[in-house]
């Protein structure tokens, strides 16, 4: 049976990891190869990296830590973050990552979905999706935002993540801006509405504070796998002590 | 020597990694004579098969890899790597492959979600040294959206379940293909390169 993966997420800015709350207030918390190594002893099933530095110094950076990281830890790597063009792309497959995830530059040119599956094949492109719920609609409803969540796109999360898979996506990772960093739980509704509008599997993220979080997003929001940061980095709690909780209720876990 | 086909898969660099860690010195290599003096090879592979095909065609190397395969000596397929041994596949249209293994290549049955990505269980149908020290229905990391389906059901060493169940190891001898990828499954992953290079090594040692 298919395993539910964990994913520890490292924001990493000028080849530190960082997190913030709702995007904003970075906070340090430590060397991406170290923290990437720990990981990986730890029993992640696989690890995200986001990108976060604006500079093109900055890039070179983050190309060097995938290949650093990919050296000892043997597991899935997704990069993202600033990915513009297929050339972005391939630089980060070459120097290691397994998946690519693109974001800002998808919403600008849809084209570069299908482009960059035909080119990479669909499995290893990630198009994550920043989703805000729009206050007062009648309906539960919520909006993609782009530039790290600092511009609304003026697109429906659905609809979006429809005309994603359509265009050759071969996974979702689906961040719930209001949730992010506060620890307080993922967006279950968010979550099981694009999950069970879409074929391809869908990483949840933004939200997780305790291991009760996971595992609704896993069986309330039906997604394939969970994101977290903040509990991981601060040491909350460690990813074996989650994995052994929620294979206690049963759900399919690698331990 | 372990030599590995580079005819630009995207995560040669994964399985070079691998090899690496574990002490090993592997050859990265295009070449088609390469091929035919190698001790050992491996055939990495993301993306679809057809393309796969379509490079190995272009580089001259189907051939070689035929007759290296042919002569019974070490050799491990990795995804699309055991995806193009096979007669052919229904991926992108009708497309033929390599023809070392009888058998098709399907599209894995609506009702669950593709690729199936993530970590399953590899239950072991047949002993065989590819598997020494690796337990029992241990998880693997997949990702994939067609399946092989050899017509000799002998050759399934490994068997997962993706709603149906599928072939995730053929074993023929020396022949080894897994659907998984190894260098992606972690130490157990890496106890499947160990046991192929430790199976290149017997061989080179009883002079086959």
């Amino acid at each position: 049976m298919l395993t539910k993966r964990i994913i520890p997420c490292l924001d990493v800015k000028d080849g530190r990891v960082v997190k913030g709350k709702s995007f904003v207030e970075l906070r340090d918390a430590g060397d991406p190869v170290e923290l990437a190594s720990f990981y990986y002893q730890e029993g992640a099933d696989e690890l995200v990296f986001l990108d976060i530095t604006a500079t093109p110094e900055g890039r070179d950076t983050i190309v060097d830590v995938v290949r650093r990281i990919s050296e000892k830890v043997f597991i899935p790597l997704t990069v993202g973050g600033g990915l513009r063009g297929i050339n972005d792309m391939r630089r980060m497959l070459l120097a290691g990552a397994d998946k690519v995830s693109i974001n800002t530059a998808a919403v600008l040119n849809p084209g570069l979905i299908r482009e960059s599956a035909d080119k990479f094949g669909s499995q290893c492109i990630v198009v994550a999706i920043d989703a805000k719920r729009i206050q007062n609609s009648n309906q539960p409803r919520w909006e993609v935002y782009i530039y790290s969540g600092q511009k609304s796109a003026g697109i429906d999360a659905l609809d979006w993540a429809r005309k994603v898979v359509e265009l050759g996506a071969g996974e979702l990772l689906l961040t719930s801006m209001d949730a992010d960093g506060h620890r307080a739980g993922y967006d279950i509704e968010l979550t099981c509405a694009i999950s069970e509008a879409v074929s391809v599997p869908v990483i949840a993220s933004g939200g997780a504070g305790t291991p009760e979080d996971l595992y609704q997003a896993l069986v309330l929001g039906k997604a394939d796998a969970v994101l977290a940061a903040s509990i991981f980095h601060y040491r909350t709690y460690s990813i074996s002590e989650i994995k052994q909780y929620l294979a206690k209720r049963g759900i399919p876990i690698r331990i | 020597m372990i030599t590995i086909i580079d005819y630009g898969a995207g995560n040669l660099r994964s399985v070079v990694n691998a090899i690496s860690r574990l002490g090993y010195r592997a050859k990265v290599t295009s070449n088609p004579k390469e091929v035919v003096d190698a001790g050992a090879v491996i055939l990495p592979g993301v993306g679809a098969a057809a393309d796969t095909m379509a490079n190995l065609l272009r580089l001259g190397l189907a051939n070689p890899l035929r007759r290296f395969i042919a002569e019974g000596r070490p050799f491990l397929g990795v995804c699309i790597g055991l995806q193009v041994l096979f007669s052919g596949t229904e991926e992108g249209g009708w497309h033929e492959c390599l023809g070392i293994i009888p058998g098709v290549v399907r599209r894995l049955p609506p009702g669950l979600k593709i690729p199936h990505m993530g970590w399953n269980q590899v239950k072991q149908k047949v002993p065989h040294p590819i598997f020494d020290g690796v337990p029992d229905e241990a998880n693997f990391y997949f990702v994939h959206g067609y399946y092989v389906k050899p017509d000799d059901g002998s050759l399934v060493a490994g068997e997962t379940e993706y709603g149906i169940p599928i072939c995730s190891v053929i074993t023929r001898g020396n022949l080894v293909a897994t659907q998984f990828h190894p260098e992606k499954s972690g130490e157990v992953g890496l106890k499947i390169y160990h046991n192929f290079i430790k199976m290149a090594q017997a061989t080179q040692i009883s002079g086959l």
